[in-house]
């Protein structure tokens, strides 16, 4: 390649990003401008709508909620998903494609059929075990793990599971021991990843809490939007951001821990 | 060297009874019986698929058996998980810990074992001192060359005092220079530390170098088992002289307890052997070339073509006219055999054996 070809490439690149990056920061851009207007269309620029977040007892549960959700999905997905996965790659492979199918098979069921799908269970649920909303982590948990398995099983597929099982088997661990100190501290940033992508996916979740009458965030966001438009645009907007700072942590983060054993252009 | 230090106990007999495991209808252990001497290494060598890893992980505790017994030291070991068992492993593939130093793999085991951070790190520094390893404690699996890769995993082996130690084609993902190095690494740490070993190899020289014993396995069971020198030079079965070693196969007649080939009567090892036509099994050291006067063509009379170099001792491979014939002899012997020289063969009457099939070509 020579000189002028590389320079095109670099332009192409450049243009690319820019039109991607105003894509998808001219909304957010709206979002935020929209959120700091005042009244008129002549007031100076406030955080009044920002503010009153904070006083709309109805967000901050919501916000409280779904964080608490966020958390109990990504953990009951990782107790879930990743000792099942192992077990089924060590033990039972035949099995795996089985596995598979059904980790993915919540990607092809649109939302609305899986509401119809659950709502009597919710409703035997919330009448024998508990009204709480936090009970939709059980539909979440159902959600993520497409995504969950796909970042799983790529970390997964890095290690020599076989191998290093057996050795710390032969030392003297049982399984948990294998788990906890052998398998995923050598899958930091796959859990990682899995974890967010749960995260992301049950702050921005909109459509099963409100079929089932849960209030999430999203759900209140709604709501607030029908009388406040600016504060349910701030919230939108705080839930984005806080999207993208864990992201950034999890690059940071995972970079790091990989860095951290793995001397780049070496192979273990 | 660490000596004092790590002969802290002596190596216990280990028993394989009767031990059997299928896969669906495939039989991979057929009934396998093994006594190990304290203190012994006993190599199992064999084609892929003979059973001989098979072997290793049911006394590992890595599969189960179908039947049969494993032994530790007169305790019954057999219903025990690979956790319980106390076994020291070192396996094919690298098998460090990636998010570990070297010191802190090998200490993994101690560190399970309860043991305080004091004496972790002394035994594993002494570990690491065995296997000529002390100044790369800190390192990662990823800044080690295979072979330290596998002196480490032999520290970490070793550093938990196992009861026996299992050594599954450690060499094989190495390069052969630092294979042969690390194979008499292992016997001399084997023998320091006095641990009693099974060693599982596809490869006949390396089995043959550093075992007490050799154990011959094909489908699932033993062919023979013995010392290399009786495995190599009175091979039991017409497998173990062919798996073992170069061998002619050169036609001849079995009559009254010997067997004529190409005019020499050679011994048989199995005397009671049918007469008739068969194929005799002869090592390549055991034929010799003559070269003089008189090359009246006959049965022991061929032409050189070709001479290999393997540095003390040299191979010459002679076309007698109805195959091909291997002789094995001190290089210092082989400088006037050229290709195209005409050579006489001379057979040194050791017993031979007769093969199973009646292939009639003469081949390595």
């Amino acid at each position: 390649m020579n000189r002028s070809q590389r320079l095109k490439l670099g332009i192409f690149r450049v243009v690319v990003l820019l039109l991607m990056g105003a894509f998808f920061l001219m909304p957010i851009g709206a979002m935020l401008e929209f959120s700091t207007r005042g009244n008129e269309v002549t007031s100076p620029r406030t955080l009044d709508a920002w503010v009153r977040i904070a006083q709309t007892p109805g967000l901050v549960k919501g916000i409280y909620t779904s964080l608490e959700l966020a958390v109990i999905t990504s953990l009951g997905m990782l107790a879930l998903l990743l000792p099942t996965m192992v077990w089924v790659r060590l033990r039972l492979p035949r099995i795996s494609r089985i596995v598979e199918f059904i980790c993915l098979l919540p990607l092809t069921v649109p939302a609305i059929a899986l509401v119809v799908g659950l709502k009597p269970l919710y409703i035997w649920v919330n009448i024998n075990i508990t009204p709480s909303v936090l009970a939709l982590a059980f539909a979440y948990l159902v959600l993520v793990l497409p995504y969950s398995y796909r970042a799983l099983d790529a970390g997964l597929a890095a290690i020599d599971l076989k191998t290093l099982s057996e050795a710390a088997r032969s030392l003297g661990a049982g399984w948990g021991t294998v788990m906890l100190r052998i398998i995923i501290p050598n899958m930091p940033s796959a859990i990682l990843n899995a974890s967010l992508l749960s995260v992301a996916l049950v702050l921005g979740e909109y459509t099963v809490a409100n079929l089932l009458n849960f209030q999430n965030l999203q759900v209140e966001i709604a709501y607030v939007g029908l009388t406040d438009a600016n504060t349910s645009t701030a919230v939108a907007v705080g839930a984005l951001l806080l999207a993208f700072v864990l992201l950034m942590v999890l690059a940071l983060v995972g970079g790091r821990l990989q860095q951290q054993h793995y001397v780049p252009g070496q192979r273990a | 060297m660490a000596s004092e230090a790590t002969r802290d106990h002596a190596g216990i007999e280990v028993r394989l009874e009767g031990l059997s495991r299928r896969y669906g209808s495939v039989v991979a252990l057929n009934e396998l019986n093994l006594t190990m001497a304290a203190g012994e290494l006993v190599a199992l060598l064999g084609p892929s698929g003979c059973g001989k890893t098979t072997a290793l992980r049911l006394v590992a505790g890595l599969e189960e058996a179908n039947g049969g017994r494993v032994v530790f030291g007169g305790k019954d070991v057999t219903g025990l998980p690979a956790s319980k068992r106390d076994v020291g492993m070192v396996f094919q593939a690298y098998s460090l810990f990636p998010h570990m130093t070297a010191i802190q793999n090998v200490a993994f085991g101690l560190t399970l074992r309860r043991k305080t951070p004091d004496e972790r790190r002394r035994r594993a520094g002494e570990m690491l001192e065995l296997v000529g390893l002390s100044g790369f404690a800190d390192r990662y699996a990823s800044q080690l060359s295979g072979g330290q890769q596998q002196r480490v995993a032999l520290a970490r082996a070793l550093a938990i005092e196992p009861t026996v130690l299992l050594l599954d084609e450690p060499l094989s993902a190495l390069d052969a220079k630092v294979r042969s190095r690390l194979r008499d690494e292992i016997r001399r740490v084997q023998l320091d530390v006095g641990i009693t070993t099974l060693f599982v190899t596809h490869d006949q020289e390396e089995a043959l170098a550093i075992a007490d014993r050799v154990g011959v396995m094909q489908a699932g069971h033993l062919e023979q088992l013995g010392p290399p020198t009786e495995i190599y030079s009175r091979p039991a079965t017409p497998f173990v002289a062919e798996f073992v070693g170069l061998t002619n196969r050169i036609a001849g007649v079995v009559k009254g307890g010997g067997v004529e080939v190409r005019g020499t009567r050679l011994p048989l090892v199995m005397a009671d052997t049918a007469d008739g036509p068969a194929i005799a099994l002869v090592r390549p050291e055991a034929v010799s070339l003559v070269v003089d006067g008189e090359m009246v063509p006959g049965p022991l009379v061929g032409t050189v073509i070709a001479t290999a170099f393997l540095g003390a001792t040299s191979r010459v491979t002679v076309d007698m006219g109805d195959g091909i014939v291997l002789a094995q002899m001190p290089t210092s012997d082989a400088g006037a055999l050229t290709a195209g020289t005409r050579v006489r063969l001379a057979l040194r009457k050791d017993p031979v054996l007769i093969a199973r099939d009646e292939k009639a070509t003469t081949e390595a």
